[in-house]
Parts: C-alpha cells; sequence; structure tokens
C-alpha cells in the first residue's frame, strides 16, 4: 500500500507516494532522477548510494523511503552552489582521487559529513569514516589526501570568514 | 614510431600531472553509467539460473510466471536461434539440453519493472534431472570423469599452450641448487564498483542499438552480432562511463546475448542490470590455477633452467581466461634470464563457475610463483635476495626464448630503487616479526598482438573556434587513458589542454581499434592520436602558409600561436588561421586520420614471436608485519617502482599503480570466491574481503626514468603492472618475517597459522 511521503532533497520539496519497500535510493534514482547517487550493492555494502539526511552520512540502499518522512537529504547533485564545486569536489578533482569514478558521489558524501563533524580530522580519522566505502581503482592513497586537503581549505576558508 | 629522445621537461603537457578531463563530472555526479540510462518505453530483464552444476534440463514451464501482470516476455532455448559462441563456441546464450554450472542461464524475463521481472523469475518451474558434477581439473582430467561436454569427448580442452626451449633436463643436471614447489591460486573476482549490463534496443529499420560496458567495442560489435544472427553493420556499440572493468569487459558474455534477444521479442528496449550477488556469482573470475614449477641456477647464480606444468580450471566455457596460459608463459620464459624453459598448461573444463581475464592476465598468478622461488633459489645458493635477481635481471637487447626482443629496460634500476627506499639490509633484518620481500614483473608495453590487427584509429579535428576534438577507438575504462591522449593532442598541437576533447563511446563514429587490454591504450592509443594530430598540425601550418604568406618550412606553433621563425610579424592565433582557411572561395577545414598498427608480430603455433613493440618492467618490495598469534599480515609499507618509459601524467599513473598495489594485496591476503560444489557462497561485500580504507597500506611509488622510443613521448603501458608482482611480494616479506612459505592465494591468517604450526 503507497503511502504519503514528505522530502527535502536539495532543498527543494517534494511529495510522493511510495510502497513500503521503496528505499530512498530508489526514491532518488527512479523517482527523482538524480542518478549522481550511485547503487552498487543494494545491501549497504560499498558506500556508492551514500547521501547526507540531516547532516549525517546514510546507506540511500538501506533506507526506507517512509521512515525519513520529512527528512531534509542532500545528495551529490546538491553539493555544487551556482556551478561552483565544493571545495572537497575540488580537492577531489585537484588529487586525482577518482579513476572510474562510480564510488566518487559516495565518497564525496561521506567526507562531507566527516568534514562537518571533525573539521581537519588524522589520516587515522579518514580511514575510519569512510571504512563504509569500497573503491576498487584507486587503492584509497589519494583519497586520503583530497579529504586531508579539502579538511585544511575548509578550515582556511573558516578562518578567512571569522 | 621514433621520438626525440625524452627529456620530458621540454614539453608544457605532456609529464604534467593535469586532472582526469572527466573528473568534474564525476565527482558532480553527472556522469552516466550504464545503471543511469534510462530510454523510453523501456523494459527490464531477470534471467533464471540452473542452480545446478550439472543437470538435465527436463522441463520448462513458464505459463504461471507469463500470468504476472507486468511481464512483457519470457524466452527459453526454444525461443531462440541456437547460435553457439565464445572461443570455442562451446556455449548458448539459454542454456538447452544440459546446465553446465550453477550460474548457467535457463530462461529470461523482460517487464515494466525489475521487481516484476523477479516476481515471474521465481514463477518460473524448471525439472532437472542431476548428473555427476566434477570440480576439480586433475578429477575431470581422468578416464572416468563425467564429461561436461560430451560431443567433445574429453574435459580437456582443445588448446594447447605448450612451449619449450633448450635442453631443459640437461640444464637442471648442470643446476647446483634447484627448487620445485606448487602453487595454488584460488577464485577471485574484479569487484568492480559498477555491475555487469546491458541495454539494447532495435530501432524501425531493424538495426540494434546496444549500450554495453565493453572494453573492446568492435570486438563485441562482432560477437555479439554472430551470436544473435545479426550483421555487424547492423549493430551500433555505445559505451556510458564504465564503472571499472579490469577485464571483465573482454568477452561476450550471456547476458549481453539475452538483452537482445528480449529487445528483439518485445520490439522494445531492454536494459538488464547484474546485482551484486549475480556479479559475485556469474561474472568472469580471475582465470584460477595449479603451479607446478620447478627452477635451477649454477652456483654463482645464474638461471639455468625453469620448467612449469599447470592446471587451469576453466569452468565449463571457454573465454578470454584459458588465454591467460599465453601471459603466463611470457612470464616462466621472460621474467629474468632463463637460457632452458618449458611450460605446459591444461585447461580443464569443469562445472565450476567459468573464467575470464582480470587485469595482468595471469600474470600475478604465474608471477607469485616464479618470484616466490627466486627467493627460494636464492636462500638455497646463499646469495642476496636482491643480488641473485640483479644479477638474472633482463636488460636491454636480450630476446627471450619466445623471442620477445627487450628494448627498453631498467629492471636493475628498479631492483636497486626498490630496496634502498624499502631499506633492504638483507634477509631477515627488517625487525622482529617483520620481513621485506620483493618480486619484479615483466609485461608488455607496446601493445600485444593476439588479433590479426592491434591497430587504433584516431581523427582529430579542429574546428572554427580552435575545439580540438579526438575521435578515438581507444576506449578509457577508469584508468585515466583519455587525459593522457589529450594531452598528448595538446603537446604535439601546442594548444592549451582544456582546447581538447575527446570522443569515443559510439561506434558509428569512431575509427577501429582491438579494445582496451594488455596495458596498451596509452601506448597504441596515443601513438594514433599523435600521428593524426602530426597531421592535422602540418595541415594548420599549410592552411597558415597561405594566410601568414610564409613558407610553411618557417611556421611553427608555440602556446596557441602560429608564427614565422624569421619574421616576427608573421603571427596569428591558430583558430583564427583555421577560420581564415575555412570561410573563404575553396577554403578548407582541418581534420586528419591515422592508424597506427604496431610493428609486434603475432606469435606462431610454437608461441614464438615478438607480441609487443616493448616491455614494461618493475619491482616492488613489501614491508610487513606478522602477528604469530593470530596469523594475520599487515603491510606496513609498499613500495612500488616501474619503468613504464616517460611517464605522460605521473598523477594518474601514480594513481593507477596504486590501485593495482590495493588489489593485489587483495589477492596476497584477503580476496577469494568460496566455491563449494561450484556455487560462490560469499556472494556479497559483506563476505568477500576487499580492501577497505583502514586495510590499505600505503603504497608509495616511483617511476624510473626512462623513455622507450617506440612510445607517444617515450611511454610505456603501466595499467596492469600494479597487480602483477604484489602477492609474491608480500609472499617473500612473510617468509623474510617468520620463515614460513606459503604456496596458495590467498595467505589468509589460518594459512599462516598451519604454517608456523608446521615449521615447529
Ligand atoms: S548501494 Fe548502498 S551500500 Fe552499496
Ligand atoms: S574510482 Fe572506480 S571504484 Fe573508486
Amino acid at each position: 500500500m503507497k503511502k504519503p511521503l514528505t522530502l527535502q532533497v536539495n532543498g527543494q520539496v517534494h511529495e510522493l507516494l511510495v510502497e513500503p519497500s521503496e528505499t530512498l535510493n530508489s526514491v532518488l534514482r527512479k523517482r527523482l532522477r538524480l542518478s549522481g547517487t550511485k547503487k552498487g550493492c543494494d545491501t549497504g555494502g560499498c558506500g556508492s548510494c551514500t547521501v547526507l539526511l540531516d547532516g549525517k552520512a546514510v546507506y540511500s540502499c538501506m533506507t526506507y523511503a517512509l521512515a525519513i518522512d520529512g527528512g531534509k537529504v542532500t545528495t551529490i547533485e546538491g553539493l555544487a552552489k551556482e556551478g561552483v564545486l565544493d571545495p572537497i569536489q575540488q580537492a577531489f578533482v585537484r588529487n586525482g582521487a577518482l579513476q572510474c569514478g562510480f564510488c566518487t558521489p559516495g565518497f564525496v558524501m561521506a567526507t562531507k559529513a566527516l568534514l562537518d563533524a571533525i573539521p581537519e580530522p588524522t589520516e587515522e580519522e579518514v580511514r575510519e569514516a569512510l571504512v563504509g566505502n569500497l573503491c576498487r581503482c584507486t587503492g584509497y592513497v589519494k583519497i586520503f589526501e583530497a579529504v586531508r586537503e579539502a579538511g585544511r581549505e575548509l578550515a582556511r576558508g573558516r578562518k578567512r570568514n571569522a | 614510431m621514433r621520438n626525440p629522445k625524452s627529456n620530458l621537461e621540454q614539453y608544457t603537457v605532456v609529464g604534467q600531472s593535469i586532472p582526469k578531463i572527466d573528473a568534474t563530472e564525476k565527482v558532480t555526479g553527472s556522469a552516466q553509467f550504464l545503471i543511469d540510462i534510462e530510454l523510453p518505453n523501456m523494459l527490464y530483464g531477470k534471467i533464471l539460473r540452473s542452480g545446478y552444476p550439472h543437470a538435465r534440463i527436463a522441463r520448462i514451464n513458464t505459463e504461471k510466471a507469463k500470468r504476472v501482470p507486468g511481464v512483457v516476455a519470457i524466452i527459453t532455448a526454444k525461443d531462440t536461434p541456437l547460435i553457439k559462441f565464445g572461443f570455442m563456441k562451446d556455449q548458448l546464450p539459454l542454456k538447452h539440453g544440459k546446465v553446465k554450472s550453477v550460474r548457467d542461464e535457463v530462461a529470461a524475463v523482460a517487464a515494466v519493472d525489475e521487481e516484476t521481472a523477479a516476481k515471474a523469475l521465481e514463477l518460473i518451474e524448471v525439472e532437472y534431472e542431476e548428473l555427476p558434477p566434477v570440480f576439480d581439473p586433475y578429477q575431470a582430467m581422468k578416464p572416468d570423469a563425467p564429461i561436461i561436454h560430451e560431443e567433445m569427448k574429453s574435459n580437456t580442452v582443445n588448446l594447447p599452450f605448450n612451449f619449450k626451449h633448450g635442453d631443459v633436463e640437461r640444464a637442471f643436471k648442470e643446476c647446483y641448487r634447484v627448487v620445485e614447489n606448487t602453487f595454488k591460486v584460488n577464485f577471485v573476482t574484479t569487484a568492480a564498483l559498477g555491475t555487469m549490463g546491458c541495454i539494447a534496443r532495435f530501432d524501425e529499420r531493424g538495426d540494434l542499438t546496444v549500450w554495453t560496458n565493453t572494453q573492446a567495442p568492435f570486438e563485441y560489435q562482432k560477437d555479439l552480432g554472430e551470436a544473435n544472427g545479426i550483421r555487424g553493420s547492423r549493430i551500433r556499440v555505445i559505451q556510458p562511463k564504465i564503472g571499472g572493468s579490469f577485464g571483465r569487459g573482454m568477452d561476450v558474455y550471456p547476458i549481453d546475448i539475452i538483452t537482445v534477444l528480449l529487445a528483439k521479442k518485445t520490439g522494445r528496449p531492454v536494459k538488464i542490470v547484474f546485482n551484486r550477488e549475480e556479479e559475485f556469482s556469474a561474472s568472469p573470475t580471475r582465470q584460477p590455477c595449479i603451479f607446478r614449477i620447478k627452477t635451477g641456477a649454477k652456483r654463482d647464480g645464474t638461471l639455468l633452467a625453469r620448467d612449469a606444468e599447470l592446471y587451469m580450471d576453466n569452468g565449463p566455457y571457454v573465454s578470454w581466461g584459458a588465454f591467460d596460459a599465453r601471459v603466463m608463459m611470457a612470464t616462466v620464459c621472460g621474467l629474468y634470464k632463463v637460457p632452458n624453459v618449458r611450460f605446459n598448461a591444461h585447461v580443464v573444463y569443469t562445472n565450476n563457475p567459468y573464467s575470464g581475464t582480470v587485469r595482468g592476465a595471469g600474470n600475478p598468478q604465474s608471477t607469485f610463483a616464479v618470484e616466490s622461488q627466486m627467493d627460494m633459489l636464492a636462500d638455497e645458493l646463499g646469495i642476496d635476495r636482491l643480488e641473485f635477481r640483479l644479477k638474472n635481471a633482463n636488460e636491454p637487447g636480450y630476446i627471450t626464448p619466445q623471442g620477445m626482443k627487450i628494448t627498453s629496460c631498467k629492471l636493475g634500476e628498479c631492483l636497486n630503487a626498490a630496496a634502498s627506499r624499502i631499506g633492504w639490509k638483507g634477509r631477515h633484518k627488517a625487525g622482529r616479526n617483520r620481513g621485506i620481500g620483493f618480486a619484479s614483473y615483466f609485461h608488455v608495453g607496446g601493445g600485444a598482438r593476439v588479433f590479426r590487427s592491434d591497430g587504433c584509429g584516431a581523427i582529430v579535428k579542429i574546428d572554427d573556434f580552435g575545439k580540438v576534438t579526438l575521435i578515438t577507438g581507444a576506449t578509457e575504462i577508469g584508468t585515466g587513458s583519455d587525459t593522457a591522449m589529450c594531452q598528448i593532442v595538446a603537446e604535439e598541437l601546442q594548444i592549451p589542454v582544456e582546447n581538447v576533447q575527446i570522443v569515443n563511446d559510439d561506434s558509428s563514429i569512431r575509427p577501429w581499434d582491438v579494445g582496451t587490454h594488455a596495458s596498451r591504450t596509452t601506448f597504441i592509443g596515443g601513438n594514433a592520436a599523435l600521428l593524426a594530430a602530426r597531421k592535422a598540425k602540418q595541415k594548420l601550418l599549410e592552411i597558415a602558409a597561405k594566410v601568414l604568406e610564409e613558407d610553411v618550412t618557417n611556421l611553427e606553433v608555440k602556446n596557441g600561436i602560429v608564427s614565422s621563425k624569421i619574421d616576427s610579424k608573421k603571427t596569428m592565433p591558430y583558430d583564427t588561421i583555421v577560420r581564415r582557411g575555412h570561410f573563404k572561395l575553396s577554403g578548407e577545414i582541418i581534420i586528419a586520420e591515422a592508424f597506427y598498427d604496431p610493428p609486434n608480430e603475432m606469435q606462431d603455433e610454437n608461441y614464438r614471436g615478438n607480441i609487443s613493440v616493448t616491455y614494461g618492467f618493475g619491482t616492488q618490495a613489501a614491508l610487513v608485519e606478522v602477528d604469530r598469534d593470530t596469523g594475520k599480515v599487515s603491510v606496513l609499507r609498499f613500495v612500488s617502482v616501474h619503468d613504464a618509459g616517460s611517464v605522460i601524467n605521473p598523477m594518474l599513473a601514480e594513481s593507477v599503480v596504486q590501485g593495482g598495489v590495493a588489489m593485489g594485496v587483495g589477492l596476497a591476503l584477503t580476496e577469494q570466491l568460496i566455491v563449494e560444489q561450484g556455487r560462490v557462497m560469499n556472494a556479497s561485500f559483506a563476505d568477500y574481503k576487499l580492501l577497505t580504507s583502514l586495510e590499505a597500506p600505503p603504497i608509495e611509488v616511483q617511476f624510473v626514468e626512462s623513455s622507450d622510443d617506440a612510445g607517444p613521448f617515450g611511454a610505456k603501458g603501466v595499467g596492469e603492472a600494479g597487480v602483477i608482482p604484489t602477492a609474491a611480494a608480500i609472499a617473500n616479506a612473510i617468509y623474510d618475517a617468520v620463515k614460513v612459505r606459503v604456496t596458495e592465494i590467498p595467505m589468509t591468517p589460518e594459512k599462516i597459522l598451519t604454517a608456523l604450526e608446521h615449521r615447529q
């Protein structure tokens, strides 16, 4: 039985009717056509589907849509502002932190959640925070570099604004 | 082709670590992968698999499934033209009569959505009569073993991979020390983050368009056509962004053909994408094998002979995996200088999942065996492990027993660099329970002529706005080859790399290429791009000569400006030249094409021939710590040193090597598909242990200074290199740490503990 659902995605409010079995991943990808959020496993094993829910990183494939009625979701499409990449995205580009790019939206969103919580993480903290995201191409080395550089960059920005 | 001796400092774009040209679309989520493509009126397909390793199909009933609302078509073998496909033409896309593995395709459904298709699958009734299966290649070779392909009368595939050079028997008698072992490599899988998939659509004219993750679009066009009874001229192959491939995209698989069959039957576009469980259990695995090998050397440490006998568990259908034997042969015969060699491989049908080729194409498997033995032999001889390798290292001018001609080769330098970087002081000196291990590799680096053509076509077009488009047959599978080729074009034309774009996703416009394999794309595709750019530049200069009224030989391009070397007043931006040449009476436009087919050789039936124009070399060094209580191995440091010629983009090359090493560490320590009774028992990321961010070691990459005369701006291939010696380096490091030799990968804590117990 479909039920009504209100979701705010990247600042826009959506009112939908969804089945209890539908995941946030399926709502994002199939209904809202936001295909930047990937689906690498659908069982919570790879992190390629990571989005922010009320500021926290979640696997969209493991989140039932109806369970987050009224929630605020940020996807990879909501990160760049007016065509300017988020500093995390810029750091991933600059540091060569991606190859095939399938894992990248998930890593960027997980990084966003990390840096919002711990502005300048150590490498250990980065490793811990990203343990739920798999990358088969890069061996992670450049991802760690990008994340830490983005952290430093954001910290500099905050100091400038303070 | 000849290039000026490369000193990369003379270049402005080549040698620069610029970001991947598609990085922005990948960090914003706008890059379109196969799963992201939706077409109007599209249906979704699902495949029913047998679940039995070996059985006769007695009856299939699809009636109940057909009645599920939303189901549009269900097909079984009897709805298909029964055209066999594959190297040995040994399988049907939907099986008929018999199933030979649990993953065998029996029926397929197209429905309005995936859920409906899945529901229908459950309602298809199939009755099987079970047959005795065989899972072990040794068993399968016995005369009383159940025969998997009755018509072939034997489970040994008729693919002889036999080579012999010198007098191996006599040489072993002359050896001072000989080591002999059996190594085993188990099932692992590519585990690309983007799963396998296909979309097929027939248009009003009956022509077929397919969206696919293939690495070899033109081979795919041919094979898919043959398998469906459709002429290649009526097939258009489109490749969206590929979410990792690692060799998986070398063959045409049942999923591709079934998608086409469903599209044909329904007259609507059909999409099939594997879920992760299917990806683990029904995508090709790395070729597993049992490797019996013997190596001997003289008292002074000169290698004299190597002899290998392989048993390869092929599964029931032959794909590229079986041909990994060729690469294993090259390593057995060619890694280090060995005058007397013998290699025999037996490719054996079993009822296990069937193998494909995976990154390194057999080389990680054989290097594990060969390099483990290099350490054992060095110890037997009482020679330092590094010295022993240096003494036997390949060098320029050396020709391997198979006739592979080594041109540029800095293996010795790689060995020394790896040793000094990791801090090698001799055996058992790395600290308590710590050890250092080395392993080198030898791999094709300038194409590999495994088809009659090893070429790639390229077109370079300069438009009225100065935008340069490289249209190439070469396929990028994530590694950065597109970026490298754009850098090559920008360098040759002397324009900013931002002005270059690449188009290579549609077979209807791109020129032919054999495919992305054998680390060939930057080398072959890069040479093709360079040739086309050179021609385009010549045209530009010829037009400029008329516009500027200057002799063409006096003209040059620098930073996008064409000017005369002798008259500084004669100068103009290159895009202005293009427009001037175009918008006039009898105007012309700039478009140039080239086809680069390297001067390498197809091997003869005795496996002799210089298969690649040049070869890549390198050495890895691992520092590990072994926990004697748990058997757990931690990789504390990992050094990977390469002779990859001149490196077009160091940042991207480094990343590719790091990814290869991580894959190699997984192969060495954690990854294994547990296959029981032909069934994959750990078909999820929770149970199949890819390296995570916690275990990923620090990976230090170094490229020794090198340049290859045949490569574009001196480059050689490096795409597969990272993964090749990793398992061997780690095995050697484990031995150095705790003096146990593990001969089967993955070297799990249990195996280490067992070995430690045996030692006591
Ligand atoms: S798709 Fe959600 S974790 Fe893999
Ligand atoms: S870049 Fe391919 S999986 Fe991470």
